[in-house]
């Protein structure tokens, strides 16, 4: 209801200084905006977006459906068996792409699968298969699932199972590798195969016997506590890992494996500080495919990278990409590492930033920032810009430092495109050259003209 | 030897009123010829390039241009650094510290209890007031510009949400004791104002001032509210509002004539209501804005005082025209009705009928004339005459000189967001006059930032007739042209 006969009403001022200066001069409580024209030729689409009368309930009701999602872990399965791949279909990261666009450190990952899978004896030999189509590509986000990096899944990787009870959905993400010199990265040679084939044989199995014998574990509450913790569940897993580790355990134990295989499983897992992210994405994709197909939302429901293009879908869009030249990230180097070393950005991990993790959460994990090369002040100020292209905040997911307040969560497209503020991504760096594996880590935003295409096909179904 | 500086930044915006007032201070700097501190809109490409300036291609409405024609490199640099001192004023903010709001919504996301005024371009006023809308948040739209589907979109919304929509193209507006736009210090009191006419709520409200009565409320509607198209959806949404407010007994509704179906709805609605409704419908066969102000008075059984006056210099030589100067539209309006009863046709560049339109910037051919210096024509890349009063004292020099001219009659707006002293711009024009007669209106309220009093006293002391009644002052100034 109208309350400009209420009284006393503070006043909201965008445009003209001078009038909000008169209003001040009055002693009023003015909240000036710092209003900038929205990104070039996007007006008419603008006007129509926001004046669409689903909009505001879709939006609500997209949030309500993401923010309602529970994550729990249920099983750990081959991919096989989780997705129906056979040896000639290899699902990797990003929206659609085909060999020939692929970059270095995809075509690294393709060509380790295939020789993973036995399909080739050298690596090498796969380009043909994939160049032919005789190996069939195809995104992980067509199969409800996610992988970081190249994110490249093949049929005898074994996959995280994560359901939501309410409505049975599942979604999967292969298990970490670590850091360094492993297939995500574009690294092939033997000794990352070999890893696999250890992950494929032993943890993956150890994994399985673990969850079913313990039963399902929340993962939204991880993902809760370990924001508390300083992670922000897509550079740093630190706490998230452990969490995960000391749930598993006991069952890991008392699973019956040998010792020598136990003791290796700990050791893998518990050094590998990433090893949570494999669960927090998706776990993510979960929460956001919720919120998928609501006709008029403009709540981005996938943000990912093939390291060629970078993708986003929008919950009003249905499965539509609306892609873009990936961008390469700022940031660190590893050892020798430079920036022209480094390849566009890549990966499916940029589900957590559209669920109101990773870049989005960076205030409540200041240790992150010397990772990346900025300050704890940049940390809050990154947070804080992503309240502005967000629908609204994480119900769960609360920052300490900023009051427990939630995480920034639900990237508005209108939103993006009035401000020209671009999601932020907190991500590492594969090299470029295929088989090279990570140089750095760094900070990266999707290109800037996805946005308008979304907007104008958000204004289409108007 | 002459030297120009041409730089475009991209992504920095600031608003045009600000940014016409850097290029004001820029090109009064020594030494400077010509300068242009505008975003790159084609309105302002085109004034560039006019300017002679040569632009870089590709230049769009998201940059800023800086475009200085100096004498010599001393006073160019001294023009940028004048520049840069006056777009720094504008705060920046450390990495700890709180970033503002970079649109309504984001701001209102921790405002409970606010209104949202927008001033920006009209193309993009739309989004801003949605978001304020979307925050169940009523909202004044001062921007002009903006489409008739937008606007009727916005209030079908607000109807919605049980929200009000003040504008587009809204002036003035008070709530809560605080003047909105061009506005002013009020006592509270019990009269509820639904204007769709800016200057002419200024008028009553500045009447009923004097009189010693307050108001509730002014909810400015914006000019096209009452027209057909938009059905005077804000109107009587704004008027049910005051109905329910305890605080006001009395409601004036203040428009130029609406469409008869309009008109129709408008009453129909004021009879449904428990609160009196004074409909002032300013047109031709109608009281003016004084008189209806009168008849409220009488109303709420209040004295009608004298409107303040102050006596000035009569006319002399041989003119015979009456120039009217005029910031204000409504006000315009109401002297071009007073003076064409009295005197026959007005040219105007807003004229009462087609026939009597005349381009402002023409020669003047010496016919009794009256021209709104608010109107969009003369405020294309300049403030508000209101705020830079610069073009019409250039005129009022002119037309002073002009030995057609016997009578000069003028509105000088106090306020809020008015210029901070108009009778010491417009005196020393007015005192070194020798021929014609100066008549001023002054519309302010006692309490105004600029001191009503003092603003007419100084006016008075230039030679000018003075009076707080534009009516008043439009009978004058036909006085004084037919008693030659």
């Amino acid at each position: 209801m109208t309350h400009l006969l209420d009284g006393d009403i503070a006043v909201v001022t965008a445009g003209v200084d001078l009038l909000a200066a008169a209003a001040e001069a009055q002693a009023a409580d003015v909240t000036r905006v710092d209003w900038q024209p929205p990104m070039a030729g996007t007006g008419p689409d603008l006007v129509t977006v926001l004046g669409d009368p689903r909009r505001r309930e879709a939006n609500a009701e997209a949030l309500r459906q993401v923010s309602g999602v529970r994550a729990m872990l249920v099983d750990v399965l081959p991919a096989r068996d989780a997705l129906g791949l056979d040896e000639r279909s290899v699902l990797h990261a990003g929206p659609p792409i085909a060999w020939e666009r692929a970059s270095g450190p995809l075509r690294g990952a393709l060509l380790g699968a295939a020789a993973f899978e036995g399909v080739v004896e050298d690596p090498e030999d796969a380009a043909a298969l994939y160049a032919s189509g005789a190996i069939s590509l195809d995104p992980c986000h067509h199969h409800g699932a996610v992988g970081p990096m190249a994110g490249v899944v093949c049929a005898s990787m074994w996959m995280w199972v994560i359901e939501d009870p309410q409505s049975g959905r599942r979604t999967y993400c292969s298990l970490n590798e670590g850091l360094g010199k492993v297939l995500r990265y574009g690294a092939y040679s033997a000794q990352v195969l070999d890893r696999l084939r250890w992950m494929s044989a032993v943890l993956g199995p150890a994994l399985q016997a673990a969850v079913r014998a313990h039963g399902p574990i929340d993962v939204t509450a991880i993902l809760a506590q370990m924001v508390q913790m300083g992670d922000e569940a897509h550079n740093r897993n630190r706490a998230g890992t452990l969490m995960l580790l000391r749930d598993l355990a006991p069952a890991l134990v008392s699973s019956g494996l040998p010792p020598a295989d136990l003791a290796e499983v700990f050791a893998f897992v518990g050094g590998n500080d990433h090893f949570f992210l494999n669960l927090a994405m998706p776990a993510c994709k979960l929460a956001l495919d919720a919120a998928r197909g609501i006709p008029g939302s403009t709540m981005v429901v996938a943000m990912c990278r093939n390291g060629t293009d970078f993708g986003v879908q929008v919950a009003g869009t249905g499965d539509e990409w609306f892609t873009g030249p990936a961008l390469v990230p700022e940031g660190l180097y590893l050892g020798d590492y430079g920036p022209e070393d480094a390849n566009p950005d890549i990966g499916d991990s940029a589900i957590t930033e559209t669920c109101g993790l990773g870049g989005f959460a960076m205030a409540a994990a200041p240790a992150i920032v010397r990772f990346v090369g900025g300050t704890v002040g940049d940390a809050l100020a990154n947070t804080r810009r992503m309240y502005e292209i967000t629908l609204g905040e994480h119900p769960a997911f609360a920052v300490p430092v900023l009051d427990f307040r939630g995480t920034p969560l639900g990237i508005d497209v209108t939103k993006v495109v009035r401000t020209g503020v671009l999601p932020q991504i907190n991500t590492g760096m594969a090299g470029k050259v295929a088989g090279t594996g990570q140089v750095g880590a760094g900070l990266v935003t999707p290109p800037a003209d996805i946005f308008p295409k979304a907007l104008r096909a958000l204004a289409e179904r108007v | 030897m002459p030297v120009e500086h041409v730089e475009t930044r991209a992504g920095s915006y600031a608003d045009s009123v600000t940014l016409m007032q850097v290029s004001t201070r820029v090109t009064a700097a020594a030494g400077v010829e010509r300068a242009m501190v505008a975003m790159g809109t084609a309105l302002n490409l085109d004034l560039l390039t006019g300017m002679g300036f040569a632009l870089p291609p590709g230049t769009g409405p998201n940059d800023l241009v800086v475009a200085v024609r100096a004498e010599d490199e001393a006073a160019l640099a001294l023009a940028l650094e004048t520049v840069a001192g006056a777009l720094a004023a504008r705060p920046v903010t450390g990495s700890f510290a709180t970033s503002p709001p970079r649109t309504v919504g984001a701001a209102l996301r921790e405002r409970d209890r606010a209104i949202a005024l927008v001033s920006v371009p009209g193309p993009h006023a739309f989004a801003e007031a949605m978001d304020a809308l979307d925050a169940d948040t009523d909202v004044m739209i001062f921007s002009d510009n903006v489409p008739v589907e937008q606007e009727i979109r916005l209030k079908d919304v607000a109807a919605e949400r049980g929200l009000l929509v003040l504008g587009p193209d809204c002036g003035t507006a008070v709530v809560a004791g605080i003047g909105l736009g061009f506005s002013h210090t009020l006592r509270p009191g019990p009269v509820g104002i639904v204007a769709a006419s800016g200057t002419g709520a200024q008028q009553v409200l500045c009447l009923l001032d004097a009189a010693g009565v307050g108001v509730s409320a002014a909810l400015g509607v914006g000019g096209r509210d009452l027209s057909a198209a938009v059905g005077a959806r804000s109107t009587l949404a704004a008027m049910s509002a005051l109905d329910s407010d305890p605080g006001t007994d009395l409601i004036v509704v203040i428009s130029k004539p609406p469409a008869a179906a309009v008109a129709e709805a408008v009453r129909a609605h004021a009879a449904t209501l428990g609160t009196p409704v004074r409909l002032a419908l300013l047109g031709p066969g109608n009281p003016d804005l004084t008189a209806a102000t009168e008849q409220v008075l009488t109303d709420l059984g209040v004295a009608v005082p004298d409107w303040p006056a102050l006596p000035g210099r009569p006319p002399a030589g041989d003119g015979t025209a009456l120039v009217g100067l005029f910031s204000g539209g409504t006000l315009c309006d109401e002297a071009m009705l007073i003076a064409a009863d009295r005197l026959g046709p007005i040219a105007s560049n807003i004229p009462l009928r087609p026939e009597d339109r005349t381009d402002p910037r023409a020669p003047w051919d010496g016919r009794h004339v009256m021209i709104d210096f608010g109107d969009d024509e003369l405020t294309a890349g300049r403030p508000h005459p209101m705020i830079d009063p610069s073009l019409r004292t250039e005129r009022l020099a002119a037309a002073g000189a002009d030995p057609r001219t016997r009578v000069v009659l003028l509105d000088v707006v106090l306020g809020h967001g008015a210029h901070p002293d108009p009778a010491g711009e417009l005196a020393p024009v007015i005192a070194a006059l020798d021929g014609p007669a100066v008549v001023a209106c002054v519309v302010g309220a006692e309490r105004d930032p600029q001191d009503r009093r003092a603003q007419m006293r100084v006016l008075h002391e230039a030679g000018a007739h003075v009076f707080t009644s534009n009516a008043a002052a439009a009978r004058y100034a036909c006085d004084l042209i037919e008693a030659r």
